[in-house]
C-alpha cells in the first residue's frame, strides 16, 4: 500500500494533503472521488491523534455553554455519518463498528444530577433530544453501572465508531478512487517561488501540486507558522473484556472530571481521557492511568476484572474556540484541515465536504463558515 | 480611588480581583473573561501544564501582562508542594507561589500541618508564599507570623459555590492581619465577592464562579464589579444594625 517516491521533484497530483489522520484522509478520500488526483504524505496514517480517540459522535452529550456553533457543526456531522459510513463500508467492505445506541451519562450524587439537569434544561432550549432517567432506570439500560448512580441523560441521538477502523477504510476507499499514499514526513511547504505550494519531504524530495491541505492535526503549526493550533495532551486506556458489558457509552462526572467509557462489539472498552497542556510531552502517566481507572470504576466498578490492554497518549489538536481550523489559510493554493480538537471523528464527514468544495470551487456547507482559518486576525 | 492600591509581596496591584484558569471551556473564552475581569494576576496549575508549550494559558497571560501565580494544585503533602515550587520558579522565573495542599478529593480541603510545613520552607528558600487555608484564624496567624506574604483562606470548598460559610471567622482573620487577607475559594455569585471585601478581605480570588458560568465573560465582569463595590463599602464604613426604624430625616437636627 505504501509508497516511496523516488528522490527528486514529484509534480502532477492536483492535490496534496500533508496528514493522514481522520480528517485528512476523509478529505482525501472525497477529493479523489471527484476526480482529483490526490496523494496523501504521511508516515504512519492514522497514528496521531485518530489512534488514541475514542470515536464518539456524541454533539449532543458533550454540548457545552458557550459553544453553539460547535454544536451546530457537530450535529451537521452527525446528520452525514450515516451515509458516509455507508458509503465507506459498501465501498471496502469494512464494518466500522458504528453503533447509535446513544450516550448515557450518569450522575452519582445530588450535585452531580443539578448539574445534568441544568445541562438537560440547557439541550432542551437547544433542541436536542434528552431523557432524564432514575437511577434504576440507568442501571436497567446498563446493569453494571454503579447503585450509587443517581439518575442520568439519555442522549439517543449520539452515536459512535471505532476510529481505526475508520481509518483503515479510509485509506482502502482512497487508494481505490486513484489516491496515492506517500510515506514520509513533510519539513515543510514553499508557499512562495516557482512551482508553489512544494511540498518538502524529509528524505530530501517535494512534491509539487496543484493546492496543498494541511491536516497535520497539531504539527500543523509547524507548516503554517502563526496557525492558531496547539496540542492538548490526553490519556486514554483500552481494557479487554467480555462482549455486551456495557452496551452504551457511559459518560459521567467524577470529581469534577469528565469520565467516559466507550464499549466495541468485541469487547474492548475505551477509558478516557485526560486533558493536559504539556507541549509534546508523549510520556503516559501514573497519575494518568491511576485517575482514569479511578474515575471509570467509580461509574462501572466491575471493569477492575478486565484486561488492561493499551495505554495512550494523543495530542488533540486545539484552537482558541474549540472550532476547527477548514478553508484557506494564507498563502495561494494552501488549506487547512486541522483543529478539530478532541472532535476529529465526528467532524470527518463535514470536514471531508468542505475540503472538497473548497477545492473544487463548489459551494461550501454552510456550517463551514464558523471555521474560517482567519478568523482570529479579523 | 485610583490611590487605593493593593500591596502584596512588594508589588502594587489596582485590581482586587485574583482570576484561577480552571474550567474554562476554551482559551478563547477564558481570555475573554480574564479581560472583563479587569485581573492583574492569576493562578496558574503547574501540575497540568508545560510551561515551553506556545499557544497556552500562560501565553495569553503574557499577551494581556497579567502577572502568573504559579499554585501547587494536586499536592497532597508539603513535599511534593516543595518540589512543584521549585519547578515554577525554574521554568517561570517567578518566586511567588500560591500554596495549596490538599487534605482529601472529596472536599479538597486544605490540610494544615502539611500547608504550614511547606510554607515555613518555601519562606525559607526565598518565595513569595500565598497559602491557601481554611477559614482558621490561629492558623492565619501563625502563617504570617512564618513569613507569608498573605493568608488566603477559603470561604467554601473550591468549586462549591456556597459562598462564605462563615463570615465571622473572615472577620476575625481580617482583625489580626498583618499581611493581605485574600478570600480564596467558595465564591459562587458577585453578592458573595462584594461580602468578602465588605468583611476587609484585601483581595478575593476566584475561578469556577466564572469559568463555569453559563456566561463566563459576563460574570467576569459582575466580579469585578462586585469586589470594587465590596472594598468601596468597607472604605466607607457601614452604618450600625439597629432593631427598629430610624427616620432618615430627624425632627430635630444634632
Amino acid at each position: 500500500m505504501s509508497r516511496t517516491p523516488p528522490s527528486g521533484v514529484q509534480s502532477g497530483y492536483d492535490v496534496v494533503i500533508v496528514g493522514g489522520g481522520v480528517a485528512g484522509l476523509a478529505a482525501a478520500w472525497r477529493t479523489a472521488r471527484r476526480g482529483l488526483s490526490a496523494a496523501v504524505i504521511d508516515p504512519s496514517p492514522g497514528g496521531g491523534a485518530t489512534h488514541a480517540s475514542a470515536g464518539m459522535l456524541a454533539p449532543v452529550s458533550e454540548v457545552t455553554y458557550t459553544e453553539e456553533p460547535l454544536l451546530r457543526l457537530g450535529l451537521a456531522s452527525l446528520a452525514a455519518w450515516p451515509a458516509f459510513r455507508a458509503e465507506l463500508e459498501d465501498e471496502t467492505g469494512a464494518d466500522l463498528d458504528y453503533r447509535t445506541e446513544g450516550t448515557l451519562e450518569v450522575a452519582r450524587g445530588a450535585d452531580d444530577m443539578a448539574v445534568l439537569d441544568d445541562l438537560a434544561a440547557f439541550e432542551r432550549t437547544l433542541g436536542l433530544r434528552v431523557e432524564r432517567l432514575t437511577g434504576r432506570e440507568c442501571r436497567s439500560f446498563e446493569p453494571m453501572l454503579s447503585p450509587s448512580v443517581r439518575g442520568g441523560l439519555l442522549a439517543r441521538d449520539d452515536a459512535w465508531v471505532n476510529p481505526r477502523r475508520v481509518v483503515r477504510a479510509l485509506l482502502a476507499a482512497f487508494e481505490k478512487a486513484g489516491g496515492m499514499l506517500v510515506n514520509e514526513r513533510v519539513t515543510g511547504i514553499d508557499a512562495q517561488g516557482p512551482g508553489a505550494p512544494r511540498v518538502r519531504l524529509e528524505s530530501g524530495g517535494a512534491v509539487t501540486a496543484g493546492q496543498v491541505v494541511v491536516a497535520a492535526g497539531s504539527w500543523s503549526a509547524s507548516l503554517l507558522p502563526g496557525l492558531p493550533v496547539r496540542p492538548v495532551k490526553g490519556e486514554i486506556l483500552r481494557l479487554r473484556g467480555p462482549r455486551g458489558f456495557l452496551t452504551r457509552c457511559v459518560r459521567g462526572l467524577v470529581h469534577g472530571s469528565p469520565a467516559y467509557l466507550v464499549p466495541r462489539g468485541d469487547g474492548e472498552i475505551t477509558l478516557g481521557a485526560t486533558t493536559q497542556e504539556m507541549g509534546y510531552d508523549a510520556r503516559v502517566t501514573a497519575g494518568g492511568v491511576y485517575e482514569l481507572l479511578r474515575d471509570a470504576r467509580e461509574l462501572v466498578p466491575g471493569i477492575t476484572e478486565l484486561e488492561l490492554a493499551e495505554t495512550t497518549t494523543g495530542f488533540r489538536p486545539g484552537t482558541p474556540d474549540n472550532l476547527p481550523l477548514i478553508g484557506p489559510a494564507g498563502p495561494p493554493g494552501v488549506l487547512a484541515a486541522t483543529g478539530h480538537g478532541r472532535n476529529g471523528v465526528l467532524l470527518s464527514p463535514v470536514t471531508a465536504d468542505a475540503v472538497a468544495a473548497f477545492l473544487t470551487g463548489d459551494e461550501v456547507p454552510p456550517v463551514a463558515r464558523f471555521c474560517d482559518p482567519g478568523r482570529f486576525s479579523q | 480611588m485610583t490611590d487605593d492600591v493593593l500591596v502584596l509581596g512588594g508589588e502594587k496591584f489596582t485590581s482586587r480581583l485574583i482570576m484561577g484558569t480552571g474550567g474554562a471551556p476554551s482559551l478563547e473564552v477564558l481570555d475573554q473573561a480574564l479581560e472583563a475581569s479587569g485581573t492583574e494576576l492569576t493562578t496558574v496549575a503547574m501540575r497540568r501544564l508545560d510551561p515551553e508549550s506556545r499557544g497556552s494559558v500562560l501565553e495569553l497571560l503574557r499577551v494581556r501582562g497579567i502577572k502568573v501565580l504559579p499554585n501547587t494544585a494536586g499536592c497532597f503533602t508539603a513535599g511534593e508542594a516543595v518540589l512543584t515550587a521549585r519547578l515554577a520558579r525554574e521554568a517561570l522565573e517567578t518566586d511567588w507561589v500560591k500554596l495549596e495542599v490538599i487534605a482529601d478529593e472529596r472536599t479538597l480541603l486544605p490540610d494544615p500541618i502539611e500547608t504550614f510545613d511547606a510554607a515555613e520552607r518555601l519562606v525559607a528558600d526565598g518565595f513569595t508564599v500565598l497559602p491557601y487555608i481554611g477559614d482558621d484564624p490561629a492558623l492565619a496567624r501563625r502563617l504570617q507570623d512564618a513569613g507569608c506574604a498573605a493568608v488566603m483562606p477559603l470561604g467554601a470548598p473550591i468549586g462549591s459555590g456556597l459562598g462564605i460559610r462563615n463570615p465571622h471567622s473572615i472577620e476575625l482573620i481580617v482583625e489580626a492581619a498583618t499581611v493581605p487577607v485574600i478570600l480564596d475559594a467558595g465564591i459562587g455569585t458577585a453578592s458573595d465577592a462584594a461580602l468578602a471585601m465588605e468583611l476587609g478581605c484585601d483581595a478575593v480570588l476566584l475561578a469556577s464562579a466564572v469559568t463555569r458560568a453559563h456566561r463566563p465573560g459576563l460574570m467576569a465582569a459582575a466580579m469585578r464589579q462586585a469586589v470594587t463595590a465590596g472594598r468601596l463599602a468597607r472604605l466607607a464604613g457601614r452604618i450600625p444594625r439597629r432593631r427598629y426604624a430610624e427616620a432618615s430625616s430627624p425632627a430635630r437636627a444634632s
